[in-house]
């Protein structure tokens, strides 16, 4: 069988994401040893094919239209290039901009669609490893019928590695303007403030678990105590209790601090993917089961209203 | 105008839990409205609250106990609702993005909306493509991940929450499908007067057949076999004991790396 890859590149760059969709679009490919064929949409498609051309890919095809990301554009040329190529599985970045276009070319292919798969397996038909409730348990989809569409999780596979022969052509993609009723007019970085959490050396990190924003306040004693800086997960900042700039995670700051200490924080994917660089990872969580204490070096699995004073104790 | 908004009840999860063949035992569940769809209705209201002659109507794929859920949505104002629900329904298998979105759009081409809101993703199978699904089956325009709207004339400009802390600032065409991102607004807490006022709302609950469709809708070709708790793959160090004692093992650690010395 033949596996479909679609690269993801933003503004000038190609994302990492892409890589690991390569290693997985090898790995279902081998299992019937069968070819992964990558598309590349827009902006400096020959470039990034240079850059995609790693070892176990088969062919690259680069679509010429336009520079950024625009998903009337991207579900045209990929529904078209899945024609041409007539994959058995199509493969996207699970990404917002990958959740932007695949369910729209998975429609209109009428082909089945499981978005955010952590595993993949081809035996007769495709099987998707997912996950549901929080990352608290996986399921198993099998998917029927002779193709199909999945959205990959970022950082699950390795980034492919080598240099590859594929070949590279141009894809000549009919591109109706009619239908491109979207125009992407720019972008904008996230407002930051006085403090970059990126460059602080110890992290005091918050969420959810702090139940409400006065609670706050044996946050912020603790980071004083050990002379860190607060950070927090994407609720609290939702909430408003911190600004946008203390945000860790897929859609606020990749942070790489020596000490990271998760307070209330059950650490979903979309966190986690902010701050596994750590250096020492610290999680207090009162639910033994957080998917935190998967990544966490140590752990204390108890209230944080008890731990947490008592840690600024021990500093005072 | 009229902005429909997809509103759904999504379980959420015990700290301890047993599983029950392919899902979680209901003991250990926990229900209420789905958090992105929280901020997808509150963003329908203030479009209304800043409009005029604006109707709310939310749209419920989901059994008769979601009805407490819908009326929460009601209590913080959305004007109406309407739920989809029948026994082929509770029967079927797993309703994945397509087959959801094919209910919504019958409910779509009844209703005749000038928008469509619906959250992100749902917190309990977070699949997150409903709502470009349906928009594709409409022929409507959409944006996924939107966090910052305003309606124009016949155009939604939109940010759209990438990755990384950056924004794309979009225009979209409207009729239009946009699936709301948390944060996007500051839901309100439902009033007294407003949950006594839910209580006298329209509620329809709609079949299939009354919305148009055949029990064949219901025939997903994504089929659920497993369900079980991933191992942990942790190798943390576990501090046991009282909070004095824990945070005394702690407090060690963290010197011993060099922290507030």
């Amino acid at each position: 069988m033949t596996v479909l890859v679609v690269a993801e590149h933003r503004r000038g760059e190609l994302r990492d994401v892409s890589l690991e969709l390569l290693s997985a679009g090898r790995q279902l490919a081998d299992s019937t040893g069968g070819e992964l064929h990558v598309g590349v949409v827009s902006g400096d498609a020959e470039g990034y094919a240079e850059r995609l051309n790693r070892e176990g890919v088969d062919a690259i095809h680069t679509v010429a239209h336009g520079e950024e990301f625009n998903h009337d554009v991207y579900t045209q040329a990929v529904t078209q290039l899945f024609d041409a190529v007539e994959p058995t599985v199509l493969l996207v970045p699970n990404s917002v901009n990958g959740l932007d276009y695949a369910p729209a070319v998975a429609e209109r292919l009428d082909v089945p669609l499981v978005t955010d798969a952590v595993g993949l397996a081809y035996d007769d038909g495709l099987t998707v490893t997912r996950e549901m409730y929080g990352s608290k348990v996986e399921t198993t989809l099998e998917v029927d019928g002779p193709q199909a569409a999945v959205t990959v999780r970022p950082a699950e596979w390795p980034k492919a590695e080598g240099s590859g022969d594929a070949s590279v052509e141009s894809f000549d993609a009919a591109i109706d303007e009619s239908a491109v009723r979207s125009t992407v007019t720019g972008f904008q970085e996230v407002g930051g403030g006085d403090i970059d959490i990126s460059d602080a050396d110890v992290l005091v990190s918050v969420g959810r678990g702090i139940e409400e924003e006065d609670n706050l306040e044996i946050i912020h004693d603790l980071a004083e105590a050990l002379d860190a800086t607060v950070s927090a997960s994407r609720p609290i900042v939702d909430n408003g209790w911190l600004p946008k700039d203390r945000q860790v995670g897929q859609s606020g700051k990749v942070v790489t601090p020596d000490v990271y200490i998760a307070i209330g924080i059950s650490g979903a994917v979309q966190h986690v993917a902010g701050m596994k660089g750590a250096d020492t990872i610290v999680a207090i969580n009162e639910d033994p089961n957080a998917p935190i204490f998967d990544i966490a070096d140590v752990g204390i699995q108890d209230d944080l209203f008890d731990v947490v004073p008592a840690l600024t104790e021990q500093f005072s | 105008m009229k902005i429909l908004v997809t509103v759904k009840e999504v379980a959420a999860v015990d700290d301890e839990f047993e599983i029950d063949g392919l899902g979680i035992d209901d003991r250990y569940l926990t229900y209420d409205l789905n958090e992105w769809d929280e901020y997808a209705v509150e963003e329908a209201v203030q479009l209304a609250e800043a409009g005029e002659d604006v109707e709310v109507v939310t749209v419920t794929v989901g059994p008769e106990d979601a009805e407490d859920t819908i009326r929460q949505a009601l209590a913080k104002g959305a004007d109406r609702a309407i739920r989809v629900w029948d026994d082929a329904i509770a029967e079927a298998g797993l309703l994945d993005p397509g087959t959801k979105a094919r209910l919504l759009e019958a409910v779509v081409a009844a209703e005749d909306p000038d928008l469509v809101l619906s959250g992100v993703q749902a917190g309990d199978d977070a699949f997150g493509a409903t709502g470009v699904t349906l928009a594709s089956r409409l022929d409507w325009e959409w944006a996924a991940v939107v966090n910052d709207l305003e309606l124009a004339d016949g155009v939604a400009n939109v940010h759209r929450e990438l990755e990384g802390g950056v924004e794309e600032i979009t225009e979209v065409d409207l009729p239009a499908v946009l699936t709301i991102q948390t944060g996007i607004n500051d839901p309100r807490y439902a009033s007294l007067r407003g949950i006594r006022q839910a209580q006298q709302k329209e509620l329809t609950v709609q079949s299939l057949a009354d919305v148009g469709l055949d029990a064949d809708v219901l025939d997903s070709p994504i089929e659920q076999t497993d369900l079980y708790e991933p191992e942990s793959e942790g190798e943390a160090t576990i501090y046991e004991g009282s909070a004095d004692e824990t945070a005394a093992d702690l407090a060690e650690l963290l010197r011993e790396k060099g922290v507030a010395q």
